[in-house]
């Protein structure tokens, strides 16, 4: 680009072909509204434009909007310029830089799927820097021996250092472009999130190459010494880690603000846009990387103020920001292409122009082998052939389209469709795998996952990990709302509401409501695409693939028939996502919040769950006679000797620290549940899943209603006392029945969590697993619900009482020492009375038997 | 670590594993250095609470399926032998691998191999066929806790109806393997081993 030149719409003092000239009095008016309405006008122009060119499905599914964009520029400039007789309305640089890049920096910083990201950022870092080093190297060295060959035209006057300097320009990614093609080809979220990453990245790259060969061209080639390459290479760094450390400031600041904005909702949203707005200028005023602040600010950000804003903000915040975003886009393409009919500005040379176009393709293309084949070394997942062909075309077309529109004419810009056509046609004929191949790749996934964990291989993951302590402990008790911060919960309520909103939308437009009783294969899935395609599952990370395109948000799809694309979305939607394989889906319209760690509890405890029931089978066989005195100590060395039939955590000594750390808060809940089957399990003998466990869920429900009518306390639940009628009726709404577990595992993970007493707590729990069935006699194994039943009335608070052992129960422990089981009762039972209440309060009724099943599984794969 | 770790481990056993599982001479030191930190008992071998103690392994899924899958049938003990078996399945194949040994025994990173790894996570009960049970068991371990039971039964028969060919409501190898031809199963059952 140019250096600012002059003001955004450097309109000419005459007036407009718009403006009728009649009488002095409208002219003057006018001119007083000039400027505004102009910006307005065009706007507003290129907004119908959008409308029109999504009238004709068959227009833009050939070409894309960006090239239709570029080319109602070129009419509009080209009858601009026949009347008025000069070029008029350029985008300038500084219009391009103040206002229209910064939405969309911001959109794409804010929205990034931040995990896939740092996931990928050896690669993204790599292509970045090495990468861009490389094409404007290459591209201006190249172009210069064009020169030096004579098949330049003459009038090309310029040293080597003015050919680097532009190849710098030239050759750099830029996200712009970035985000326009790759929305609309649907390709993998790890290729997007390269190229992307890249054109992020390497504006800090390219602002240093281009700061550093502009002086050298000033100074002259001839009075550059060495000490300027190295200043040149300082700067680098300098630039690129003083933009993201602005960034970082003000992201801090951010998040601090949003804190205190209880009392002032209304302008919560306002600040995001500031901060960030503020973040870009400051980097920009000490010629920082401007792009790299801003993108840093909205990734860092994020977490913190959406944990702070009201839900309402939140929508805002998104919604503004996809409208920002949205149309700087169809702006800056439509002024690409207004830009381009003033041939005065740019010079026309063939050679030049076709040079530069081969020269970008190839060196794009040979880096992007080259880096991918060492990179390849270290990835997990390689990059294949097809992705580099993508990733050397896609990262390219920002360069192509500003070397063919402005060098070039806009038209040539559609001989690029065709490839990104057939990339296009390759890619999403290679994602439409069958049910069969979806799960099992996914559990290939888990097993690779796996075997590296075996393997060992650390590293990336061990920082992040310490990362997230550090967050959590300091960060986000710093920069988080305590409300926020103890009680995600509110949070699920606004699920819950958006959730019956998408219902009743759903409903309004003329989707039929099954009842829960009637579930069957062709209505299930065909009621699951249709809440698949509510804004609310979107925003929970259905993870559907990276849903890219721009248009999305305002598009309700339409109904399929085809079952296999709803198992799909289903399966997508709800498997477990392998450790280093995030599908985090980026877009402009989705929010995606990170399940990661819900997930990872989830598993963690069905994990447990099951190590905890095969050992215990074996347990009871082997030490049902000993006396409860020595069990205790003999609980342990058992468990030693019998580690070869069972599985059981308990050898885990409390030195695996990490294990400890992570896993604490989930060990209550999971020892909860253990807790309930074990006593469930003392009723009867035999590990006959289904019986036992369907009387003890029959149980539990009759203590719930029992606790109910007595009224002793209020009731542990979680979920809005009163369901809306939507909530009852809608039978998704039940189904789901995550919402208690959701909540229960959430509520565990933010309260701190004394790691130690968990331990401890798992260790005497699996004791008391471990304790013979003859030890605890008659009531307790009768009258299963009866404990639930009777610790929830000893608490107090039964908020407090599912998060963690309260110190009221502590301290009620040395009082029975005698008897461990006993003591471990009050602390367990209720653990799980909540949850279990939280499932049978949404899945009323029918859908009872589903968590008898759903209960027996373990015992099930205890037997196997 | 790695020089200890390679002086415990004799050149003949190198040979041989070398032999056995294409691992280079570096890998398996490295994955044998990786094999004591593990070998919390020091015996020599590895129980399942050794696996067990990994904590990424607590959070898999399917963690516990794996870890059964590096012990042999009825054993609870393996050495570094059938630890290296176990992981030469996830081995890349190399371009050179492709062509050459076509009569020779098959190699533990073949297709074929890896695709009955992952088979066997499946088949709990070893008939060589995955029945509805467990591959309803399988599902459930993968899917969070948002799928209803009916939702994951369907899917399960779905599943099973998509692959079964012979009308047993089950799935065989063969049919595992028919089902997956299309899967680059070469590429996604590998890990890179550091070299």
């Amino acid at each position: 680009m140019q250096p600012p030149t002059g003001p955004a719409l450097a309109s000419a003092p005459e007036s407009p072909p718009g403006a009728a000239p009649g009488s002095p009095l409208l002219r003057w008016q006018w001119r007083e509204v000039q400027a505004p309405c102009l910006v307005a006008g065009w706007i507003l122009v290129a907004s119908l434009a959008k409308i029109v060119f999504q009238l004709s499905r068959k227009v833009t599914s050939v070409v894309p909007e960006s090239c239709l964009l570029i080319l109602l520029g070129l009419g509009l400039g080209g009858i601009v310029l026949a009347i008025a007789k000069r070029a008029e309305y350029q985008l300038e640089p500084s219009m391009f830089f103040l206002f229209l890049l910064p939405p969309i920096v911001l959109d794409s910083g804010y929205f990034m799927p931040s995990r896939l990201f740092f996931d990928n950022l050896g690669a993204i870092l790599t292509y970045a820097v090495i990468g861009t080093l490389w094409n404007s190297f290459a591209t201006g060295a190249a172009l210069w021996g064009l020169k030096q060959a004579g098949l330049m035209d003459t009038g090309v006057d310029a040293g080597l250092m003015d050919f680097l300097l532009f190849g710098s320009l030239i050759s750099a990614v830029d996200p712009v472009a970035v985000l326009a093609v790759f929305e609309e080809v649907h390709i993998n979220e790890t290729l997007f999130i390269i190229v992307f990453g890249e054109s992020l990245l390497n504006d800090a790259v390219t602002v240093v190459l281009y700061k550093v060969f502009n002086s050298f061209v000033e100074m002259g080639p001839a009075h550059v010494q060495a000490t300027d390459y190295l200043k040149g290479v300082a700067s680098f760094f300098v630039v690129s880690l003083g933009g993201a450390a602005v960034g970082l400031l003000f992201a801090f600041l951010l998040a601090l603000i949003t804190r205190f904005t209880k009392r002032v909702r209304i302008i919560e949203p306002l600040f995001v846009f500031l901060l960030a707005y503020m973040a870009y200028l400051a980097a920009e005023m000490v010629s920082l990387s401007s792009i790299l602040a801003v993108t840093f600010c909205g990734i860092c950000c994020k977490k913190y103020v959406e944990a702070n804003i009201s839900r309402k903000s939140r929508t805002t915040v998104k919604y503004t920001m996809k409208t920002l975003a949205s149309s700087s886009e169809t702006v800056i393409f439509m002024f690409l292409g207004i830009s381009a009919v003033d041939t005065s500005k740019w010079a026309w040379d063939t050679a030049l122009v076709l040079g530069t176009l081969l020269f970008i393709l190839l060196f794009r293309a040979v880096g992007v082998v080259l880096q991918t084949w060492v990179l390849n070394r270290f990835r997990l997942t390689p990059l294949d052939r097809i992705d580099q062909v993508v990733m050397s075309y896609g990262g390219l077309r920002g360069a192509v389209a500003f070397a063919l529109v402005i060098l070039l004419d806009g038209d040539k810009g559609l001989t690029i469709k065709p490839l990104v056509k057939w990339l296009k046609v390759k890619r999403s004929d290679h994602h439409k795998p069958t049910l069969n191949e979806e799960l099992h790749e996914h559990a290939f996934d888990h097993i690779l996952a796996a075997v590296e964990d075996v393997v060992g291989h650390h590293g990336y993951r061990y920082w992040r990990d310490r990362w997230e302590q550090f967050d959590k402990r300091y960060l986000s008790q710093l920069l988080m709302r305590k409300s926020a911060y103890r009680l995600k919960d509110e949070i699920w309520d606004v699920y819950c509401k958006l959730n019956i909103r998408d219902a009743i939308s759903f409903v309004d437009q003329g989707g039929h409501v099954l009842s829960a009783s009637r579930l069957t294969l062709p209505s299930m899935p065909s009621r699951t695409s249709m809440s698949e395609s509510s804004v609310t599952n979107l925003l929970r990370e259905s993870g559907s693939g990276a849903c890219l395109d721009l248009q999305v948000i305002d598009t309700v799809r339409s109904r399929r028939d085809k079952e296999d694309a709803v198992m799909h979305h289903v399966l997508c939607g709800s498997l477990y996502k392998p450790r280093r394989r995030y599908k985090a889906s980026y877009s402009r319209h989705f929010i995606s919040p990170s399940t990661q760690e819900r997930q990872d509890k989830e598993i963690f405890q069905q994990n447990m769950k099951r190590r905890l029931e095969t050992f215990k089978s074996t347990k009871h066989n082997v030490c049902s006679a000993k006396s409860k005195a020595r069990l205790k100590k003999d609980g342990r060395k058992k468990q030693k000797k019998s580690a070869a039939n069972a599985e059981l955590p308990n050898g885990k000594p409390p030195r695996s620290v990490t294990w400890q750390q992570t896993a604490a808060a989930v060990l209550v809940a999971v020892d909860s549940d253990d807790e309930e089957s074990d006593s469930s399990e003392t009723e009867k003998e035999e590990d006959e899943g289904i019986v036992f466990i369907a009387r003890a869920t029959d149980a539990i429900l009759q203590g719930k209603k029992a606790s109910g009518s007595l009224d002793v306390c209020p009731s542990p639940r979680i979920i809005p006392p009163s369901p809306t009628s939507a909530e009852r009726e809608l039978p998704w709404k039940g189904d789901r029945g995550d919402l208690a577990v959701y909540i229960s595992s959430e509520t565990t993970k933010i309260v701190p969590v004394d790691m130690q007493a968990a331990w401890k707590q798992s260790i005497s729990s699996l004791e008391s697993v471990a304790s013979p069935p003859g030890a605890e006699p008659g009531p307790h194994a009768k009258t299963v619900a009866g404990p639930a039943l009777e610790e929830r009335q000893m608490m107090p608070e039964p908020r407090t009482c599912f998060q963690f052992p309260n110190p009221l129960l502590r301290s009620s422990r040395p009082q029975s020492a005698g008897s461990p089981e006993r003591t471990e009762q009050p602390e367990l039972q209720p653990l799980m009375a909540p949850d279990e209440q939280g499932r049978m309060s949404t899945a009323a009724g029918p859908g009872n038997s589903r968590w008898l099943i759903q209960f027996n599984r373990p015992a099930r794969f205890s037997d196997g | 670590m790695g020089s200890r770790a390679s002086s415990l481990l004799r050149d003949e056993e190198i040979e041989e594993i070398k032999k056995e599982t294409g691992f280079s001479h570096s890998q398996i030191t490295r994955l044998y250095s990786r094999f004591t930190s593990l070998d919390k008992g020091e015996n020599g071998t590895l129980s399942r609470e050794d696996f067990q103690r990994i904590p990424e392994l607590a959070i898999n899924p399917l963690g516990d399926r794996i870890i059964n899958a590096f012990f042999p049938e009825g054993e609870d003990q393996v050495n570094f032998r059938g630890f290296m078996r176990t992981l030469a399945h996830f081995r890349p194949i190399e371009d050179n691998e492709k062509s050459k040994d076509q009569n020779g025994p098959e190699p533990l990173n073949s297709r074929s191999n890896k695709l009955h790894f992952a088979f066997r996570l499946y088949d709990l009960d070893k008939d060589d066929k995955i029945s509805r049970d467990e591959l309803l068991q399988v599902l459930r371990m993968m899917v969070g806790v948002n799928i209803s039971d009916e939702q994951l039964g369907s899917i399960a028969d779905r599943t099973i109806q998509e692959a079964d060919q012979d009308g047993d409501s089950a799935i065989s190898f063969t049919e595992f393997v028919k089902v997956l031809e299309k899967v680059d199963v070469e590429q996604k059952m590998s890990i890179r081993f550091l070299h």
